[in-house]
């Protein structure tokens, strides 16, 4: 089986004036289809650099990424886009919905970016709104919901165009303890239902138990990767 | 697309305002601008593109119409017997003093022409009929200068260079570009008040009979005609315009006045559009992160340019209205034809877009990473 990423000996410099900062020291990672990865480590070990450069936002320095099998490290910025257009759905911590859209368009406007218009998408944007179970919010404004109805909406929209990958950076950051079991329930079920390969950052301990695995982060380092029972 | 441009911009109304007021300041700035000078443009040449003739026929070199010179008005009989021509008319445009009765003077142009043919005649002839300048002394003047001219009535007597004048009717929106106030008299009337000779004209206008090659007569009687110019209404007409507009440099002053109201919108606009940017930079990262491409935003950015434009041209054509109906009662009339209310939505749009460049530049070189930054 594919997996459904794979990145290996992958080093990050930046660039900051005359300065170079390494971040990423060769690192290998690979994420299997239907399996959740939490990725764990303190603050500037590089979980979200490695985050970043899985979701084909940051170019490695050096390395090989792959997406789906397909080498992804030697694309041109401007074809980058469409990589993550197509395969890779994102969450993120502070949610970035589109606060003047309602939650049916905020999920429309990413089907919209994957071409898919119209009433096929008003029916496909409902389907997902109910898999997260707020159908019934479909004309609310973001404003209106809470925290961690917020964040299954961003749930809704990265499922969007069914992506092979959705990548998650602090999810439950800014949710109670109950909202954040239940966003980490439905990103275990999208892996395991629907195959996708989920990758969590998170500094969250209560969500532990919803990782088939846990890899630990140290100064752009693989520091220890453990084999977790999920529950 | 969800309508993000739309909500985005209707978001913070406040904004919003300030962007609408920025383009209708500089669309108004530009009608008015635009307007004076199409409206300073056909009042110079008013007299001459009424005329409802062909040809004019001017002293040698004459530049344009107020600087007509004197000829002899025998030429008029070798035009009369040239083959094409329909009929010609002598013709007078002349400054001369008008003096109230209570001694003020004022600058006027004495206009002469034939009352029978009634070709170079006044028109929108609001009181009185043409037929009256017949009378003896009799002179037309437009309702704008009635003021000016110290005349309330008809019938009231005036002293133009020294000869009695009548006041027998009035005319409405004849302009005079020098804002010397046009007065319509006979032929002879005008040759008295301008103190020209019994056989002197300043003009010989001339209509071509029917399927006559225009050319081929302005050719002919040129070479039959001595020390004058033979010129196409339309090139002389051309002639003063430019004249007025450009040599004066009158026309320069108020084509840079609707070229700084262009700026000032630019400006104005390219800020408020750039700022409803930056409120909405982190939405634009997301885009991006979950790969819209850049063309994608740059269509939520220029719709959003092209809404301000088109709800801010239609505020401005509103205002507009009531300045250029206001500007019919003064000395200086805005004028506004369709093709240039077409021209300045154009102009709006186009404004309003390059306004939204600041914006896309910024947004090119958002690096979408910045979703994963606090």
């Amino acid at each position: 089986m594919i997996p459904a990423i794979s990145v290996r000996d992958v080093t990050k410099v930046f660039i900051e004036g005359p300065n170079q900062v390494p971040v990423l020291h060769g690192v290998d990672f690979e994420v299997e289809q239907g399996e959740v990865v939490l990725l764990m480590g303190p603050s500037g070990s590089g979980k979200t650099t490695l985050l970043s450069i899985m979701g084909c936002i940051l170019r490695a320095t050096t390395g090989s990424v792959k997406v789906a099998g397909r080498e992804v490290a030697n694309l041109d910025e401007r074809e980058l886009p469409a990589v993550r257009l197509k395969n890779i759905g994102f969450i993120f911590q502070g949610f970035n919905l589109f606060p003047t859209l309602t939650v049916g368009e905020n999920v429309e406007l990413a089907l919209d970016l994957k071409g898919i218009r119209g009433a096929k998408a008003k029916g496909e944007s409902r389907r997902l709104l109910e898999q997260v179970g707020l159908a019934a919010k479909y004309n609310s404004f973001p404003s209106d919901l809470s925290g961690g109805q917020k964040q299954r909406v961003a749930i809704a929209r990265a499922l969007s165009g069914s992506p092979g990958v959705i990548l998650a950076d602090e999810p439950t950051a800014a949710l109670d303890s109950h909202s954040g079991r239940n966003v980490m329930e439905m990103m275990r079920e999208l892996a395991q239902t629907h195959g996708r390969g989920v990758v969590v950052v998170t500094h969250d301990s209560r969500v532990l138990e919803f990782g088939d695995r846990i890899v630990s982060m140290e100064d752009g380092r693989i520091a220890e990767a453990l084999a977790e029972d999920a529950a | 697309m969800p309508p993000l441009a739309q909500r985005n911009l209707m978001h913070d109304k406040v904004r919003l305002a300030v962007t609408l007021t920025g383009i209708v300041f500089a669309v108004v700035l530009i009608v008015v601008e635009m307007g004076l000078f199409l409206g300073f443009t056909v009042t110079t040449s008013s007299i001459i593109d009424k005329s409802k003739v062909d040809l004019w026929i001017v002293s040698k070199h004459t530049p344009y119409i107020e600087q007509g010179a004197a000829f002899s008005e025998r030429k008029l009989y070798q035009v009369l017997a040239t083959p094409g021509v329909a009929t010609a008319e002598k013709y007078i445009v002349r400054f001369a003093q008008w003096k109230t009765p209570n001694g003020a003077e004022q600058s006027v142009q004495v206009v002469g022409f034939n009352p029978y043919t009634k070709i170079g005649g006044p028109w929108n002839v609001v009181q009185g009929d043409v037929e009256d300048l017949k009378t003896p002394d009799a002179v037309m003047i437009d309702q704008l200068y009635a003021n000016k001219l110290g005349v309330k009535n008809v019938g009231e007597i005036f002293e133009i260079n020294g000869r009695r004048a009548r006041v027998v009717g009035f005319t409405k929106g004849i302009r005079a570009f020098t804002t010397t106030p046009y007065v319509f008299t006979t032929f002879k009337n005008a040759q008295a008040f301008g103190r020209l000779e019994e056989d002197q004209t300043l003009f010989i206008l001339v209509k071509a009979a029917p399927g006559t090659d225009l050319k081929k007569l302005q050719q002919d009687l040129q070479s039959r005609l001595r020390d004058v110019d033979v010129l196409t209404t339309s090139k002389f007409s051309a002639m003063t315009r430019f004249y007025w507009m450009f040599t004066t440099g009158a026309g320069v002053a108020v084509l840079i006045a609707a070229l700084l109201g262009l700026v000032v919108g630019v400006v104005v606009v390219a800020q408020t559009i750039y700022a409803t940017t930056m409120d909405h930079i982190r939405e634009y990262g997301t885009l991006k992160a979950m790969g819209a491409p850049n063309s994608y935003i740059y269509r939520v950015i220029i719709i959003q340019a092209g809404i301000a434009a088109v709800v801010g041209y239609a505020l401005a054509m509103f205002v507009s209205f009531f300045v250029v109906r206001a500007s019919q009662s003064g000395g200086a009339a805005i004028y506004l034809p369709l093709p240039m209310a077409i021209g300045i939505f154009f102009l709006t749009v186009l404004m309003c877009t390059t306004a939204a460049v600041v914006s896309i530049n910024k947004v090119t070189s958002l690096d979408p990473a910045m979703v994963f930054r606090g």
